[in-house]
This record gives C-alpha cells, structure tokens and sequence, in this order.
C-alpha cells in the first residue's frame, strides 16, 4: 500500500462535465469508469462543454445586501444544437424600506408576520429588517437551426423561494438574410407566479393591525384576531405574458446595431404585501398606516436600440430603451461600456448607466387623512419618480490555460424624486426621498 | 386643503414620448429598407466574429444586473424578456 500516493489534480471542469451529463441522463462510459485516473483526461477530450461562473456581491451598507452565484453550461452539439444550462442561488438579507413616511418621532411597525414588531427612529426612513430569503433558480434553453436561415429556440425557467414560486416558458425564432447581416426575430415568453408571503395577503388599505406574540396570552389571541382580520388570503398568483420582435443589423466591418420592441402583459397580483403607506393629518403627523394596493394588470411597452462599434483596439457598446406602460410610468436608461485592450491576453472596461423614470399615476409618498381615499396607491419608491446611475469598472483576463477570469466593480446610486406632491408641516422636515447607494462587486470564472 | 397634487405636464410627457417612439421606429424603417446595402462579405467578418463584438458579449454580467435593476426599478426588459421569475418586486 502506497501510504504517500498523490492525489490526481481536481479538475473542475471534468467534474461537472459528469456531473452535467449524468444530470441528463446520458451518463458517458467515462463516469463508469469512476475510480480510473484516466478518467479527469478522458472528459476532458470528450467535454463540449464551456462553463460560466460568477459570484455576485451586492450592498446596499445598512439596507439590503445579497450574495448571487451562476454556474451556466453550454453544450453545441453536431448540427448546431446548443442546449444552455444555468443554475442561480441568490440570498438575500437587510432592511428594506416599507413604505412608510418618516416622523419627528420614534415609529412603531408590526413585522409582516404579526410576531412582533420594529421601531424606526425619529427622522429616519422606515426601514423593514425583516427580509430574509434564499432563491434557487433553474433554466434550460434549446436553441438548433430549423431549416436553411430560420434558428428556433425554446427554454424553461423554474425560481424557488421561501415563500414564491415562478415557473416560465420562452420560445424564440429567428431568420436571417441579406447574407446573415440581418436578422429578424419573434419571441415568446409566459411565466406563471405564486406568492405565499410570511403573514398572508393583506386586504387592500387595511390598518396595519397589533403585533401578537409579545405579550399576555389574552391579548395574544385578541390581537391574533385582530391581525387575521386584515389578511384577505393566504397566497395570490400572477402571470406575465411577453412578446419581442428583433431586429439586427450588420452595418460594415466595425458595426452591428439591434433593435428590439417589447409588449408585456402582467396580471394578478401585484402589490407588494410588505409595503404601506402613512395616513398623516394637516400638521403631517401620522395617524395610521395602510397597506398599499395598485391595479391588478399592467401592460409594458419598450423600445431598445444597441450598437456596437470596433475601434481599431477599442470596442464601445451604447444601448438606450424607451420604456412606457399604462400606470403611467415612463423611463429612459442609457447604458455604455467601452471595452480598452491592455495586452493581448487582459482588458479594462468602464460602465457607464443612466436611468430615469417618471412616478406611476397612483404613487403617494404618504396619504392626507383631508383627502378622499383614491382607488389606488403604492409609497414604494421604486414606483416613484426617480433617477439613477451606476458607474463601474471591469478587469478581465485571460489565464494560460486559456480560461477567463474577470473583476468587476460598480457603485449604483438610486435619488427618488418629489413628483409635485407637497408635504405638510412635520414631513417638510424629515427626508422622504432618501436616497440608496449601493456597491457591486463580482468575480467571473469560464473554463 | 388638497395636500397631494399631481404636477405632471401630460402633454409635454406625451409629445415627448410620441417623438422618442417616432424616431426609433423611423430608424428600424430606414435601416430595414436599406440593409441589403448594408452588411459584409462573409469574408470580412473578422472584427464582427470576436467575442467582445457579440451584442450580448457577457451573458453572465447581462443576467446579474437584469436582476438587480429589475428589483431596484420600476422598468426591466428591453434586450431580453423583463417577465417574472422572483418575488423580488
């Protein structure tokens, strides 16, 4: 017995390529022959497989932060088939901004499963630390030439969380002419939600009731009641119903451009259960806090145009898309990359991105107890007007072993704008547009 | 006393909206009727072949900030579908 035997070098690659394969069913002859050291070489001559990984950090310091990893494969099979696999785990933890106005004093919320509650101090933005949640995503994409200039390509989409369930399907087709310099393309894409949240659905514009848990058990079980009162249900579903029409152009040697029309249809429900709004008299005092309710449909259109140009090293990337829909939200985002050799083997490129976007009609920072109550309203300022921009910077190269490995670092900022709304006397002193800055960071892996 | 009013130019917003539609449409028309003089030879396809010139060069980086501005914005889509897929909005 050989006691100092080396051990053969862990090859990643060839591990997931069996990994992968027996996944599909097709476990290769090369995995039978488990314990054989030839086994890491003889995948890794029989792999078409090419890997992608990233792992993502986001953080948002005292709000939400969350860690993202992919792990994508692709496989091009004979006649140009390629199936795509990619497998997503994102967890996220923080605080998270419910909704609610801040005050000249401390601020008392029941958490959204009724066990207990949470202060916000005076003067500060209402932030919910509750959030909590881990997400397992799946996708796999077909895609294969059809017959002479059409490409067809069809995938599936599964998403898992604690308490949210989405599965998608998409299907996509593509024809090329004028010597492949142009293509058109028509895709589809249905996906199908189910949301359970922690404490139920509550009913649009209810109180947001005691917290139970805390206290004697008579109370408990009479705020218990009081709470289950203004829950509507335990679960709603939504679906989301997408159609592209593309088109792609190659101008000359150094140019290509795309053009994209998108028609999204949204329906169910699509409140945010977390999220209320301060009911707040004429000195700007709260006196309650209503959960939000918005439309159950919404339909999006956008209009998106790309260009890529090659310099003679440099290679620039200017995207803009238009996006309209029928809440009455508007946006514009510019995005650029421009993409810098350093060697031949090692680049930087500089992110740039813009973003704007207008209040949806049913947006309030907070509801005026003088004022009738309106069909629909959301404080959620995602919703609100807002601008933001992102500023990073990529540095990628390549290893000897041919594999790439890149960094990338990017700040995001976020300023929620006043939309015409005025403010009462105390919340003319506080912040209600506060604004979010958040760090991106993220190392990527092919092999 | 109406505490919350809506200041929003509509008209100006919609002008602007129907101009920003119009002329992108109106770049789709005239590329498209004129593309056959557009394009290469597929001999001249060295630069458009490179990696870093495909119009999604890092699908990874493209499917990251997909997520997170779809849960950060009130906008998603546009390059690809924006549909469903977390309960993050």
């Amino acid at each position: 017995m050989q006691l100092n035997q080396k051990k053969p070098a862990i090859n990643i690659k060839a591990a997931l390529t069996i990994a992968t394969s027996a996944l599909l069913g097709t476990v290769p002859a090369i995995a039978n022959a488990a314990n054989d050291s030839t086994t890491v070489t003889k995948a890794q001559l029989e792999s078409a497989w090419d890997f992608e990984s990233a792992f993502l950090y986001y953080s948002e310091g005292d709000r939400v932060s969350a860690a993202e990893a992919i792990i994508s494969a692709r496989k091009t099979f004979a006649n140009d088939e390629v199936l795509n696999l990619k497998l997503t785990i994102d967890s996220l933890t923080g605080a998270s901004a419910n909704g609610a106005a801040a005050q000249p004093n401390v601020q008392t919320f029941t958490r959204p499963s009724g066990k207990g509650s949470y202060q916000t101090k005076a003067g500060e933005t209402p932030l919910d630390d509750t959030f909590k949640d881990t997400r397992v995503q799946l996708n796999a994409q077909w895609t294969q030439p059809l017959a002479a200039n059409y490409t067809g390509s069809a995938g599936v989409h599964i998403s898992k969380e604690y308490d949210y369930l989405s599965l998608g399907i998409n299907g996509n087709l593509a024809y090329d002419f004028n010597q492949k310099n142009s293509t058109f393309s028509v895709g589809l894409s249905y996906f199908q939600d189910s949301f359970k949240p922690e404490g139920g659905i509550p009913l649009a514009f209810a109180s947001m009731p005691l917290a139970y848990g805390n206290d004697s058990d008579t109370d408990n079980s009479v705020n218990k009641a009081g709470f289950d009162a203004t829950r509507r249900t335990d679960s709603d579903d939504k679906t989301t119903a997408d159609i592209m029409l593309g088109f792609t152009q190659v101008i000359n040697r150094r140019m290509v451009m795309q053009f994209n029309y998108s028609y999204s249809k949204v329906d169910g429900y699509l409140n945010d259960p977390f999220k209320v709004l301060s009911l707040v008299n004429s000195e700007g005092i709260t006196q309650d806090y209503l959960y939000e309710n918005r439309p159950d449909t919404r339909v999006k259109q956008s209009l998106f145009a790309q260009t890529k140009y090659h310099f003679e090293q440099n290679v620039i990337d200017v995207s803009y898309r238009y996006m309209w829909d029928d809440w009455e939200i508007s946006s514009h985002t510019i995005d650029t990359r421009l993409r810098i050799p350093l060697s031949s083997s090692s680049y930087i490129e500089p992110h740039l991105r813009f973003y704007q976007q207008s209040a949806a009609e049913f947006y309030q920072p907070f509801l005026a107890q003088a004022n009738s109550m309106p069909e629909f309203a959301s404080a959620d300022y995602r919703i609100g007007e807002m601008s933001a921009y992102t500023v990073g910077l990529k540095y990628g190269m390549k290893l000897s072993d041919g594999n790439d490995l890149s960094f990338r670092l990017e700040y995001y900022r976020q300023d929620p704008k006043n939309s015409g709304h005025l403010a009462p006397d105390a919340l003319a002193n506080v912040d209600l547009y506060e604004s979010v800055d958040a760090i991106i960071a993220q190392v990527s892996y092919s092999f | 006393m109406k505490i919350n009013s809506f200041n929003r130019n509509s008209f100006s917003a919609n002008l602007a909206s129907r101009t920003v539609k119009c002329s992108l449409f109106s770049a789709v028309i005239i590329l498209v009727s004129g593309c056959s003089s557009l394009g290469v030879q597929p001999w001249e396809r060295d630069l458009l072949a490179k990696e870093e010139m495909a119009l999604t060069s890092s699908p990874i980086d493209s499917a990251l900030d997909d997520h997170i501005y779809f849960s950060k914005e009130a906008s998603s889509g546009g390059k690809s579908f924006g549909g469903g897929g977390c309960g993050c909005n």
